[in-house]
């Protein structure tokens, strides 16, 4: 049984508060929810000057990324803070998909070349699988010949197939490809991505076909399993840092608003009835940041537990932010179901994400492998 | 202190005391000389059994005593003299009483109550009738008490009551520390759902209390009691456990011995408590991290509400899943523990005893009422009550 009794540092450090400040700082200028909303109606994709002041000019795209690699070594407990704003503000950008998920492929999978360029914010990357796919269902084939999870077959250095439902690829200068027990990089231009009208807007998916395209082989065999593998955990352990900033979005923007609207005379945040599901609302959001903090902690300090911290912070965060985005919806009555008021774009991102790296009863069941509790 | 406390610093402390007072030697004495030596509750002042160490500490002393074999003071049997009326007299309490009451206090020589709870008075505990009235330098109290913990071993209660009728019912209240020997005062168990009696009903009848055993001003009481109650809540949810203590991991343990028990949708609901419990203890170890360091957050409302419902329903899991065994109980006698025994008893006893983790230390609803309103500020519904004298209230 995986047990980890010893409870690392879960709280924020000055740094993190200065980092958080600056971030939401620049959020706020420059991606508003008013604007996102208006690339949603431009039938825009992801925010490429957003993305490059993020990862370039303020230089968080490397932030876990070693400085012996070009990074800052500042470790995935800050990237998750990154990640709270990021999720707060419903931002269109691959901070998940490249500065965490790529990132862990390629240290896992021991290249650098690569990195270095995602560390500096020049170019991004993403991992080809589809974002529903949980960590527990990549596993490597028994015959070596190719990954269950994905439809890519590699024939020498030559790319062949589909992966369906793509996070972070439209953006992206390179793809990392499992394919046939081995993980490749692509230039994402040799690939056709094929964008899909997506419930989360901000974060659009695509179908990725590969037609003989070449990539240069990352890691092969047990490494390259690992590397997956490992990336998909990291994806969803940090993820839970996005889902908590968007409950504390939706619990702080609910809150507001019944503290000022009046209907019977009173303020309707003064009736029992809606300030008890508030009550229990901000119970939920102060235990989702205990546990997506232990997530990236884990996480950052690569410890054993690393795969129970991150299907309880999918099991847990995933549902909590959909539970705080549908509350938003609801207790702001008539306006909240408009399209002119964000919480709809809270309310897609968090279902999008609940279902990404797999759902939350598929990591319960994990968990119940992980410590041995067994279903039969 | 002229050097800054640290643990390294403490485990001289102790290893000194440890050589000039032998662990195996009368219990009393030894307890009594911790104390004076402020090895008892570190972060109490020096003279009241501390040292104005930081909080965060005391672990170092009491792993040290431990390891050596010493006695302890039953904590659990003191629960709300060490929870509850310390910390209030180490506030509220003049010099004299501090010096009186702390020392028995903390080797549990002297085990407390806690008389706040009436009939007429839960939720809304500022209600209350009971009276103190002022006679010459004493005051009588009359009234009755219920929830009584402990009542039929304490020495001494911490009570509040009535001492002037005619304002709103906030302001009327003092805070006493009750004589539990004094003429007057009878104890009657009150049984539980469990068959047991953990608590009591007090009756106060022509009680006499000097006016030493007031704490702080008259009139001063609720602000008192407030302080007193936010320590109950801590109390009630603060300790450290490890990944599946406590009611989940009953449940593990039962659904790894027992295959026969397991059934799928009875497996999901498991790993969903198993989620659940592992947030929450989480979420206290953050707290304590944040305690640590001093920032004092409101998350510990968060802790005992969300233990209270979570150990209600695992309770009521175990004994859907043991089925038929789970209807079984150990005894109806009735009986008077000095302390809850969840583990060691039927997962009956255990479901029953659970339903009260809702509604000691402030019922759930309540807590959802101050987290909703201290914390996120959300307006207080409108109140009939509030400036009226507490005279004229309806009753």
């Amino acid at each position: 049984m995986t047990t980890s009794n010893a409870i690392p540092d879960l709280l924020y450090d000055e740094v993190d508060d200065d980092l958080r400040a600056s971030v939401r700082d620049m959020l706020a200028t420059r991606a508003p929810w008013d604007k996102v909303l208006a690339r949603i109606d431009a039938g825009e994709s992801y925010d490429a000057s957003l993305w490059r002041v993020i990862a370039a000019d303020m230089g968080l795209a490397g932030l876990a990324i070693p400085e012996s690699a070009g990074g800052a070594g500042a470790g995935f407990r800050r990237a998750a803070v990154v990640l709270e704003e990021l999720g707060r503000a419903v931002a269109p950008v691959p901070y998940l998909g490249s500065a965490v998920v790529a990132t862990q492929a390629l240290l896992r999978a021991g290249e650098t070349d690569l990195l270095a360029e995602l560390a500096s914010g020049e170019r991004s990357a993403a991992l080809a699988v589809p974002f529903a796919l949980a960590p527990q269902a990549f596993t490597a084939d028994p015959a070596g010949s190719a990954f269950a999870g994905n439809g890519v077959a590699a024939e020498g250095d030559s790319l062949s197939g589909t992966v369906k439902g793509v996070a972070d690829a439209l953006i992206a200068d390179v793809l990392l490809v499992p394919a046939s027990g081995r993980l490749f990089a692509v230039e994402a231009a040799d690939a056709t991505r094929t964008p899909l009208v997506s419930l989360d807007a901000t974060r659009q998916l695509a179908d990725v076909t590969f037609a003989g395209a070449v990539g240069r082989e990352i890691a092969s065999g047990e490494r390259a399993a690992a590397a997956v593998r490992g990336a998909l955990v990291a994806g969803a352990a940090l993820l839970a840092s996005e889902q908590l900033g968007i409950a504390e979005w939706c619990l702080s923007t609910t809150v507001d608003y019944l503290r000022t609207r009046y209907q019977f005379g009173r303020p309707v945040g003064s009736f029992q009835a809606l300030k008890h599901r508030l009550a229990d609302l901000w119970m939920g959001v102060t235990e989702a940041r205990a546990v997506a903090r232990y997530a990236a902690a884990v996480i950052a300090d690569d410890g054993d537990d690393a795969e129970v911290a991150a299907a309880l912070a999918q099991a847990y965060c995933g549902p909590l932010a959909v539970t705080a985005a549908e509350e938003c919806v609801q207790l702001h009555g008539g306006i909240g179901f408009t399209w002119e008021h964000p919480a709809h774009l809270y309310l897609k991102r968090a279902k999008s994400a609940s279902v990404a790296f797999g759902v939350a009863a598929r990591h319960r069941a994990a968990i119940g492998s992980l410590v041995n509790l067994p279903s039969s | 202190m002229a050097e800054p406390v640290t643990a390294e610093s403490l485990r001289k402390l102790v290893a000194g005391f440890l050589a000039d007072h032998d662990p195996r030697g009368d219990r009393l004495e030894f307890l009594r000389a911790r104390y004076d030596a402020g090895l008892a509750w570190i972060h109490y002042p020096v003279g009241h059994g501390g040292l104005g160490a930081p909080r965060a500490l005391q672990p170092v002393v009491d792993a040290e005593f431990v390891a050596a074999g010493a006695p302890d003071n039953n904590a659990r049997r003191n629960g709300i003299g060490l929870g509850m009326a310390a910390p209030t007299i180490l506030r509220h309490g003049t010099d004299a009483q501090k010096r009186r009451f702390l020392r028995p206090l903390w080797t549990g020589e002297e085990v407390w109550c806690q008389l706040f709870s009436e009939p007429g008075a839960g939720s809304d505990l500022a209600t209350l009738r009971t009276r103190a009235v002022r006679d010459g330098d004493d005051w009588v109290i009359d009234g009755q008490k219920v929830w009584t913990s402990l009542a039929h071993i304490a020495r001494w209660a911490i009570l509040i009551a009535r001492t002037d009728p005619t304002v709103p019912k906030h302001q009327g209240i003092t805070y006493f520390v009750c004589d539990m020997t004094a003429p007057g005062v009878e104890v009657r168990p009150l049984r539980q759902a469990t068959g047991e009696a953990e608590f009591n009903e007090v009756f106060l009848t022509g009680v006499r209390l000097s006016d030493d055993l007031r704490l702080d001003a008259v009139g001063n009481g609720w602000r008192v009691a407030m302080s007193t109650l936010m320590n109950e809540r801590v109390a009630i949810g603060g300790g450290a456990v490890p990944r599946e203590g406590g009611m989940i991991g009953v449940l593990t343990q039962e659904w790894r011995e027992r295959p026969e028990l397991r059934v799928p949708a009875l497996h999901d609901e498991l790993l969903k408590y198993w989620v659940r419990a592992e947030a929450a203890r989480l979420s206290a170890a953050r707290i304590r991290q944040q305690l640590a360091v001093g920032e004092v957050g409101p998350e510990g409302s968060a802790v005992k509400l969300s233990f209270a419902t979570l150990n209600q329903q695992m309770t009521g899991f175990e004994l859907e899943l043991l089925a038929g065994e789970g209807l079984l109980h150990d005894t109806w006698e009735m009986k008077r523990p000095e302390a809850v025994d969840f583990t060691d008893r039927t997962p009956s006893y255990r479901y029953l005893r659970a339903k009260g983790n809702s509604i000691e230390g402030g019922t759930s609803e309540i807590l959802r009422n101050i987290i909703a309103e201290r914390v996120l500020g959300l307006p207080a519904e409108p109140r009939s009550d509030k400036d009226i004298p507490w005279k004229d209230l309806p009753k």
